[in-house]
């Protein structure tokens, strides 16, 4: 079953069209690569998916609700989360309240006036952020300020922040850009940990055809706005069209 | 206790203490010497302390923990005495009823004003609460003079007549609290020492103790961690679920309350309001406290109201004729050439004293007044540390 399923949608920005006609599903427990060349429209048809931005035309159904139109926090709230391509974290706090936030939003929602109640006693949220740190090996790094860690520990940290929640898709930009090769085959592992271990549905907008390959289920290949073939990454790397796009620059 | 840490009910108490027997710590000396003008001791000052302590507290709340600097801030003091005011002359001339309408007020225009400022962040969000405060100012001079009495402020007259009085006619209403008149004080002689109790004192100091207890609880909450997220990341806030704007306009209104609270305080204290209270440099010297003590902190903003208050109202009394005192013991021509090189930084200079002191503290110790103490007890505890290392590596002979 589609758990998102994107139809017919068109973005322009002034005269470039950006996004034309994009018709997408992402089947759940599967991890799906949204892959293309740069200018390729995949940061807009993120943008679109988490409502950043509203498309001209067209629909974004997730789990058989319109996801547009609604906020970031609503969307987040109504099951998808999001790792950057730059790691977004809380960097003046330190790791463990990292993680206490997204726990916090889950059960209280957008807005809570918890004012009176110690973090301290939230003895339920601690262990649920504890369990997540060991499970992504950063248990012993709780009181480290989250700014002063490494860009590989800042994405770990990320991820588990995402992961908390119980999301039931993970969207995934460049989760590798401008790392190390080291850090890359860490975050690989990392995923595929993740996907073994709870199952959850990713999509994932890469540019490193290693990480595609290694990680993708099903592939979507876009070139200028449009999606160009959709299939097993085995097929992908054999297709005519998409070597032509795409594949042409670099040997599979 | 009280749901405190070890470490915060530490602290609460500490204040708890300090503020219990301020008449003696800021009375040093004694009556009648040359440094008795340095006692801060006097009712007057030590309600300002306590007040201002409370309006810097909550200013902190806002832009210690979010990051939003408001420049607007003396407007909701300025509500809250004037609301406190009011209530005074028609309705009942103990405080109480007064401090909670302040606080009621402040906290609705915060509301008013939040929502509108809030639209924006950063230094918009600064030009518009000073917007907002200027506005106010112009108002209460002279639009709303029927409500706020103009230039000359509002004071209680003796045609004012409160619901709840019981005053004969002409007599002139004082502030009380069921009947305790707030400026009654009991007056304790110790050899040469005078140290003076002062009710309304310790009615503010109640308030601020419960002020700066609950300054510890939001700091500690979910709610303060989430403000604390604000400053950090918002758009990692929005992505995960939660409305910074929604948590921002909260603190911008428990902040607004502070200083509806201390501007309530003000009016039981000394019962008359003037529009200056809400000029722009009012709003400027809270801001001042709260980074000169230490942003973010639990005490810093107690410190640099404290410090402000003090060098405002003890160094600013300082003249030349007390000058030629304290150097009268060097040859004549070098004392007067210390005089003139010293006597701009005293009496209406304490400006000047006071910049430099916040410049010296922004370059060298960012983290406000409370970063210096700190750092202050790390060395010390190093040397500490060294000695006894000292000690254990020196072989007894």
């Amino acid at each position: 079953m589609a758990i998102l399923s994107v139809k017919g949608v068109n973005k322009r920005f002034g005269g470039l069209q950006a996004l034309g006609d994009v018709n997408l599903d992402v089947q759940e427990n599967t991890v799906h690569a949204i892959i293309g060349p740069n200018g390729a429209g995949k940061s807009t048809l993120l943008n679109v998916l988490v409502g950043k931005l509203i498309p001209d035309s067209g629909s974004v159904m997730f789990d058989g609700q319109s996801v547009l139109g609604r906020k970031p926090h609503e969307i987040n709230q109504m099951g998808i989360s999001r790792v950057f391509q730059t790691p977004e974290i809380f960097g003046d706090l330190n790791v463990m309240e990292n993680m206490l936030i997204p726990c916090f939003a889950k059960r209280d929602g957008a807005f809570r006036m918890h004012a009176i109640e110690s973090i301290r006693h939230e003895k339920d949220m601690i262990e649920k952020a504890e369990e997540m740190l060991a499970e992504v090996n950063m248990l012993e790094k709780r009181e480290m300020q989250a700014s002063s860690m490494s860009r590989g520990d800042k994405r770990r940290l990320e991820m588990a922040m995402c992961l908390v929640q119980e999301p039931r898709l993970l969207l995934l930009d460049e989760p590798t850009a401008g790392m190390a090769r080291a850090d890359t085959e860490n975050t690989i592992q990392l995923l595929k940990d993740i996907r073994t271990k709870r199952g959850i549905t990713m999509a994932i907008i890469e540019h490193d055809m290693n990480v595609v390959f290694s990680l993708a289920e099903r592939i979507t290949v876009l070139a200028q706005g449009t999606p160009l073939v959709e299939d097993t990454p085995d097929n992908i790397k054999g297709h005519p069209k998409v070597r032509e796009a795409y594949l042409g620059e670099a040997q599979v | 206790m009280l749901g405190l840490t070890k470490k915060d009910s530490t602290l609460l108490l500490v204040v708890f203490g300090l503020v219990m027997l301020a008449p003696f710590i800021l009375n040093p000396f004694p009556e009648g010497s040359a440094m008795a003008q340095f006692n801060a001791g006097y009712p007057d000052l030590m309600q300002r302390f306590l007040i201002f302590g409370i309006f810097a507290i909550g200013f902190n709340l806002l832009f210690g923990l979010t990051g939003y600097l408001s420049f607007g801030h003396a407007a909701f003091l300025g509500v809250g005495s004037y609301a406190a005011i009011w209530s005074m002359k028609l309705v009942t001339l103990n405080v109480i009823p007064g401090i909670l309408l302040a606080i009621a007020i402040a906290g609705a225009f915060s509301l008013l004003v939040g929502f509108v400022s809030l639209r924006r962040s950063g230094i918009y969000f600064s030009i518009l609460t000073l917007a907002f405060a200027q506005m106010s100012y112009a108002l209460a001079y002279s639009v709303l003079t029927p409500i706020t009495g103009g230039e000359t402020g509002l004071q209680i007259k003796n045609t004012d007549n409160p619901l709840f009085g019981a005053l004969n006619p002409g007599e002139i209403g004082r502030a009380n609290l069921f009947g305790l008149e707030m400026n009654s004080s009991f007056e304790l002689n110790v050899g040469n020492w005078l140290f003076t109790f002062n009710l309304g004192y310790y009615i503010a100091a109640v308030f601020m103790l419960i002020a700066f207890y609950m300054s510890i609880r939001i700091f500690r909450s979910p709610f303060g961690m989430m403000l604390r997220a604000v400053k950090s990341n918002q758009q990692r806030m929005n992505y995960t679920g939660l409305t910074p704007k929604r948590y921002t306009l909260s603190a911008f209104v428990i902040s607004g309350m502070y200083a509806g609270l201390a501007g309530g305080l003000m009016v039981a204290m000394d019962t008359q309001v003037g529009p200056e209270r809400m000029f722009w440099t009012a709003s400027g010297e809270v801001v001042i406290m709260t980074i000169l003590g230490g942003a973010g902190t639990l005490m810093g903003p107690v410190l640099g109201a404290g410090f402000i208050k003090y060098l405002e109202n003890i160094v600013s009394k300082i003249n030349k004729d007390i000058l030629h005192e304290w150097f009268a013991f060097l040859p004549d021509g070098l004392e007067d050439v210390l005089v003139t090189m010293v006597y701009p930084f005293v009496g209406k200079g304490w400006h000047l004293t006071m910049g430099i002191l916040f410049m010296l503290v922004v370059i060298f110790l960012p983290g406000g007044l409370v970063e210096g103490g700190q750092r202050m007890a790390k060395l010390f505890r190093r040397n500490k540390a060294a000695d006894a290392q000292d000690a254990a590596s020196k072989p007894a002979e």
